[in-house]
């Protein structure tokens, strides 16, 4: 496991425009810290793209492909293959979008790279819906979420479906390597980041990155709520590597999931009965893992 | 690291332009600023590494904060162990 002493000082994120607290921020300076200067990004019109890359404004220290909403994943093959014909293999090149630009929008991207086995690193940070138009819901939103296209009121039309498993179909692919990993981790994220590195083949990392805005939270609990979804075991931090599945972050003793509910305003409407029903859920899938 | 462009002619040209090119201080977004007690200061890096705006820098005691950048958004104070960083009111 990587030390926090031995990580790099050079900093190749510095100056976004994101909003303060940023966890998506947070999960591309940690993979670009391992990644090192010698990386190509590649990101879609989303919040990283906006907060980073506005002309004339330029946060990141890598060369940064802006590419459209739905190709990314073949953005980056397109790159992957052209530096394979100069030559330049020893080039990482990097694809980073949100949940809505992964696991909507570019599924169908992501599975076409992911099954021609090209070379690259993608990594999807999940804030749960499509935050940097204002929240509209994804397919990642998890259940009871108030979302602007899923709008809490007197119908009480909430969220009712529950979150896409990327990670398990990426699994299908027979990627050679897959994670499910979270920024309030940051030992376990950056090695899978550098095992995704090391990877030959197309290797995919899906982190929870929480937004304080489209969540309703204090800007300075970000970290804590991605650390809590952890421990309460609604969010699972697990591994596919070599066609197995395995769980990489066993809680022993799981917190209750009202406390991840209660600290967050996108839940505020959510009556005890549904949290009951959802700690039922979280605790049936546990016992079924284990 | 980076600058802040005074002049038009500063600006970098074209659809393809060198990165690190940040062209706001967004130290003045902020309302809450982190202060470090050294004395506290374990030098455990966990601010260091959850800081989304890079402004902790590594020392060989203890950290150092950067205002430049820095939003103020009150990661570094939440997650120190031993509760070194404190968040103090701006002006």
């Amino acid at each position: 496991m990587i030390k926090l002493q031995d990580i790099t000082e050079e900093e190749l994120l510095y100056g976004s425009l994101a909003c303060a607290g940023c966890g998506g921020i947070i999960a591309l300076r940690m993979a670009l810290k391992v990644l090192g200067k010698n990386t190509v990004l590649v990101l879609p019109a989303g919040c990283l793209m906006a907060t980073c890359g506005f002309f004339p404004q330029m946060a990141v220290n890598v060369p940064l492909v802006s590419t459209a909403f739905p190709s990314t994943p073949s953005t980056v093959s397109g790159l992957v293959a052209g530096l394979k014909v100069k030559g330049k293999e020893d080039i990482t090149v990097l694809g980073v979008a949100g949940d809505g630009g992964t696991a909507d929008i570019g599924l169908q991207a992501l599975s076409g790279s992911v099954e021609r086995g090209e070379n690259f690193v993608y990594i999807c940070y999940d804030n749960e819906a499509y935050m940097n138009t204002g929240g509209q819901r994804s397919s990642e939103t998890p259940y009871g979420a108030w979302t602007t296209t899923t709008p809490v009121g007197r119908n009480k039309m909430w969220e009712d479906k529950p979150k896409k498993d990327l990670l398990r179909i990426l699994a299908a692919h027979n990627i050679p390597y897959a994670a499910r990993t979270s920024i309030s981790h940051p030992r376990e994220y950056m090695d899978s980041v550098r095992k995704a590195k090391e990877t030959k083949g197309p290797a995919v990392i899906h982190v929870l990155a929480p937004c304080p805005s489209g969540w309703g939270t204090d800007t300075s609990k970000t970290v804590e709520l991605a650390r809590l979804a952890v421990e309460t075991g609604i969010w699972e931090m697990a591994e596919y590597e070599n066609g197995k599945y395995k769980v990489t972050k066993i809680i022993k003793n799981r917190k209750p999931v009202k406390e991840y509910i209660k600290a967050q305003g996108r839940y505020r409407h959510l009556p005890d009965e549904e949290i009951e029903k959802m700690q039922k859920q979280v605790d049936e899938y546990w016992k079924a893992m284990s | 690291m980076g600058f802040i462009p005074n002049k038009l002619s500063d600006l970098p040209a074209g659809a393809a332009f060198e990165g690190g090119h940040p062209t706001t201080h967004t130290g003045n977004w902020r309302i809450f600023k982190p202060v470090l007690n050294k004395d506290k200061c374990r030098n455990c890096l966990l601010c260091w590494i959850f800081c989304p705006e890079a402004v902790i820098k590594k020392g060989s005691d203890n950290v150092e904060i950067t205002y430049d950048f820095c939003k103020g958004c009150g990661i570094c104070a939440n997650e120190c162990p031993t509760k070194a960083i404190e968040m103090v009111k701006e002006g």
